[in-house]
């Protein structure tokens, strides 16, 4: 019987290191590479990934992303400690965000982070405490034909 | 459309050297944020922008973009030169305006990228 994890990698994500921030998520598009999985697939799941921990970057204190390659799908755990998110349906309305003037000249801020990551995913939860921090769970489905 | 021919009808500055100039560019999009690159993002594709930070190439690599040209005269730092040649992206710089830069693109057939909704 096939191991339903075949590669399992954990990333430190640590809030407001704009120099690394980002890393974790060009090393995952590099492993995917190595592995062969299908370029378009690989593209969905670095710019959910990308998003995903520059959320982390630019909201958490620190957090973790924790990327696994089974049989049949990718799954990606974003898990952060700091101030949360207030409204969920809000944060997931395009154009709606928080971010500082300093995080826009970035680049960054647009309020489209979470939209992006959703139309993504195959499989998209979130869930937050404020003052705790924001729990991310995002899956893509490789329909057998990569793994 | 070659990368030598960009570089040529954008009058670009090479800034990370050893760069395959015959690399074929079919497409391209514009912007200096980060957030709608990624919303864009189509593998092969050239990138126009005035921000010149690290994120700029790692939305670059993430966004799986053929090169970048920097435009209105930025110039990324050393640490974002570093990264490219790591992520073997090629940069250059164009003193020319977002605006300029794009319209001579498209008019050499260079095509843009519509936001899939």
């Amino acid at each position: 019987m096939k191991p339903d994890i075949i590669f399992k990698q954990e990333f430190k994500i640590k809030g407001g290191d704009f120099i690394n921030g980002g890393d974790a998520s060009c090393k995952i598009g590099n492993i995917l590479k190595e592995v062969g999985i299908d370029p378009d697939i690989i593209l969905r799941i670095t710019v959910a990934a990308y998003e995903a921990e520059m959320n982390a970057v630019i909201y958490a204190l620190k957090g973790t992303m924790v990327f696994s390659i089974g049989t049949d799908k990718i799954t990606l755990k974003i898990e952060d400690e700091g101030k949360g998110i207030k409204d969920i349906e809000l944060a997931m309305q395009e154009g709606y965000s928080t971010a500082t003037q300093e995080i826009r000249e970035m680049g960054f801020g647009a309020g489209m982070g979470l939209p992006n990551i959703k139309k993504n995913a195959d499989i998209f939860n979130i869930s937050s405490k404020v003052g705790k921090g924001t729990h991310l769970e995002i899956i893509f489905y490789l329909n057998n034909k990569n793994v | 459309m070659q990368l030598a021919k960009i570089k040529d009808c954008l009058k670009c500055q090479i800034i990370s050297q050893n760069i395959d100039l015959n690399l074929d560019i079919q497409f391209a999009y514009a912007s200096d944020l980060m957030s709608d690159v990624l919303l864009l993002a189509k593998p092969g594709a050239l990138l126009l922008t005035g921000l010149a930070n690290n994120h700029t190439i790692r939305t670059g690599k993430i966004a799986a973009s053929s090169a970048i040209v920097f435009v209105r005269g930025k110039k990324p730092p050393e640490t974002a030169v570093k990264l490219a040649v790591e992520y073997q992206i090629p940069i250059l710089a164009t003193e020319l305006s977002m605006f300029d830069a794009c319209g001579i693109l498209f008019s050499n057939g260079i095509k843009g990228i519509t936001i899939k909704k």
